[in-house]
């Protein structure tokens, strides 16, 4: 691992605001998207897909590189912006996004996107093909890592514990969890439709290494995913406290824009309050 | 070979073939003593994983090694595999085009003493109803071990479906089965039985007993219900103008199904339909006793061919 520099910490932060204005831009465009879930994730994504994760844009099925999962694929729009911004595929694809011939899904496809490792949509899966990706990477002998981004709501998912079984029984200390704790759903809070807490206790008492974090702290991100690193004999869940909508007054910890699509006039003011000098464009 | 279970068929081969294959690996979900994938486990160790009664997670976990180059072989019972992990199989396996074989075993009526919650008969129209999913049903244990090489090579979604007790002898040793080609076993030319699983065995006897009654019966061996033989129908419905489907399963959606949608397209003959006709099945004392009882005996397979006759020269 090597420190993360002032500067370099501004510029992650800068990516994570292009990410946000980006998602909230293309699903405004589409006139569909899930912009909350995006928005809260901003960060994380910023950090693994820009600093941390060893990956090759221009050769997507590289044996050695590490492998990310976005468990909660309605997130997709942040996905799409960071793969491609990296490179995987030209940046016009984002506008044609939702276009009857475009290789990029509502939710995250395998098949057709370069890039994205698995397809996702209902929820619950990431955690269970992640556990399998990394027993594979063991019993290849590979020292890649394997890293599932996960929703709060997903945690209501049986599937989720399943799979925590499995990672556990199998000491797979190469597969990290990130658990975007917004605590927001469509419904509602997520603590009023189906509290989840005493969170951290659960992943622990399914043997699990539990760090906590602000999600939204570029250097408290890296470092937890620096520290999973030096855990050797458990899986690893990083529980980032999050702000759903985060960046975009009006759409902050409101369960309302969870799947909604901003106005001209509402894009407007999201691009203002994101610093974004261009506008609405 | 023929005096085994189908299931230990299967587990006895998947093991020897383990040797021969090193990215298989297997998964299963508390019932390899059931599945008999104990003999895979306790000769491979490090490429066996028992996840516990989790069917959803058994999928997902298969498609995460997947995508990590082996071969997963993921065992449960066919009921629950099927309907429990179905949404699983459907976006991780179907639609992401993962190289998963499921293996849905005590499938049809075989767990007979177990009821009506562990009898499997609407996994086939289940499984045929996705994109991209062979759907593959041996009929002997001949032919099970002989489809492990093809089906561990054949790229891409699959599921095989498995009975848990013995059936009919009909393949010798050396069968080769091909995926998507449909075998004849008997000529005929007055009526075709097509048929697959523990049903073709006793196809053959019931086109036996036609035989006795002056009635020329053929007997086409359908095991791959995806992708379909439509030459093959269309080639039993040229040559005898009257079919008879026979089953261990719904006549909904699978087998008979898909014959009845492509005679209705392609090539329009009486046909009659031999399986569980929409109900559930009960508990029994024994497979072959409940497959009588659920209309599957020799009889009923020779009574519809009778009747499709009939139908034909009206």
């Amino acid at each position: 691992m090597n420190y993360l520099s002032e500067a370099r910490i501004l510029e992650l932060e800068e990516i994570a605001r292009q990410i946000r204005v980006e998602s909230i831009r293309i699903i405004h465009r589409r006139g569909s998207g899930h912009p909350g879930g995006a928005l809260s994730a901003a960060e994380i994504i910023a950090v693994l897909f820009f600093d941390k994760m060893k990956h090759d844009p221009t050769n997507p099925q590289w044996e050695d590189r590490d492998r990310f999962f976005l468990s909660k694929g309605h997130a997709s729009a942040a996905l799409y912006v960071a793969l491609a911004k990296t490179g995987y595929f030209p940046a016009e694809d984002l506008l044609n996004w939702g276009e009857l011939n475009c290789h990029l899904q509502g939710h995250p496809d395998r098949v057709k996107t370069p890039g994205v490792e698995m397809s996702a949509g209902p929820l619950g899966h990431g955690l269970a093909v992640g556990a399998g990706v990394a027993m594979a990477a063991r019993m290849n002998k590979k020292r890649c890592r394997t890293y599932v981004m996960l929703g709060d709501g997903e945690m209501q998912a049986g599937i989720i514990w399943e799979a925590a079984n499995v990672a556990s029984k199998y000491h797979l200390a190469n597969l990290v969890a990130i658990l975007d704790y917004n605590d927001v759903q469509l419904d509602g809070s997520v603590h009023d439709i189906m509290p989840l807490e005493p969170l951290a206790d659960k992943w622990r008492a399914f043997n699990w290494h539990v760090i906590e974090i602000n999600g939204h702290n570029i250097r408290q991100v890296r470092d937890a995913l620096d520290l999973a690193e030096e855990v050797h004999s458990q899986p690893t869940i990083i529980i980032a406290h999050t702000t759903k909508g985060k960046g975009v007054s009006y759409m902050e910890n409101s369960s309302k824009w969870h799947g909604a699509v901003p106005t001209a006039e509402q894009l407007d003011i999201a691009m203002r309050e994101l610093n974004e000098a261009g506008g609405a464009k | 070979m023929s005096e085994m279970p189908q299931r230990e068929a299967y587990g006895r081969a998947l093991a020897e073939y383990g040797d021969v294959n090193k990215k298989i690996v297997v998964l299963d979900a508390d019932t390899s003593s059931s599945t008999l994938t104990h003999f895979f486990g306790s000769r491979f160790p490090e490429r066996f994983f028992n996840v516990g009664i989790a069917e959803p997670c058994l999928v997902d976990f298969g498609v995460g090694l997947s995508l990590g180059g082996f071969i997963p072989f993921v065992n449960a019972f066919a009921a629950f595999l099927s309907l429990r992990a179905v949404e699983q199989v459907r976006t991780c396996v179907a639609y992401a085009e993962t190289n998963v074989k499921l293996v849905g075993h005590y499938a049809g009526l075989s767990d007979f003493k177990d009821g009506p919650t562990h009898n499997c008969v609407m996994d086939l129209a289940v499984m045929r109803a996705m994109p991209n999913m062979t759907v593959i049903v041996p009929a002997d244990n001949n032919e099970i071990v002989n489809w492990l090489p093809v089906i561990a090579e054949h790229q891409g979604p699959l599921y095989f479906r498995m009975s848990r007790d013995k059936s009919l002898p009909v393949h010798p040793a050396d069968v080769k089965p091909e995926i998507g080609k449909s075998i004849w076993i008997r000529e005929g030319s007055d009526v075709t039985l097509i048929s697959n699983g523990a049903m073709l065995g006793r196809s053959v006897q019931a086109a036996e007993l036609l035989a006795e009654k002056k009635i020329s019966a053929g007997v086409l061996e359908i095991h791959t219900l995806k992708p379909l033989d439509v030459d093959a129908i269309c080639l039993a419905a040229a040559r005898t103008g009257a079919i008879v489907t026979a089953e261990e399963h719904t006549i909904i959606g699978a087998l008979g199904g898909a014959v009845a949608e492509i005679l209705a397209e392609n090539c329009p003959v009486p046909l009659e339909r031999v399986g569980i006709k929409d109900r559930f099945p009960v508990t029994s004392k024994g497979a072959d006793l409940l497959m009588d009882h659920m209309g599957l005996r020799v009889l009923d397979v020779v009574a519809a061919a009778e009747k499709a006759l009939r139908r034909k020269e009206r």
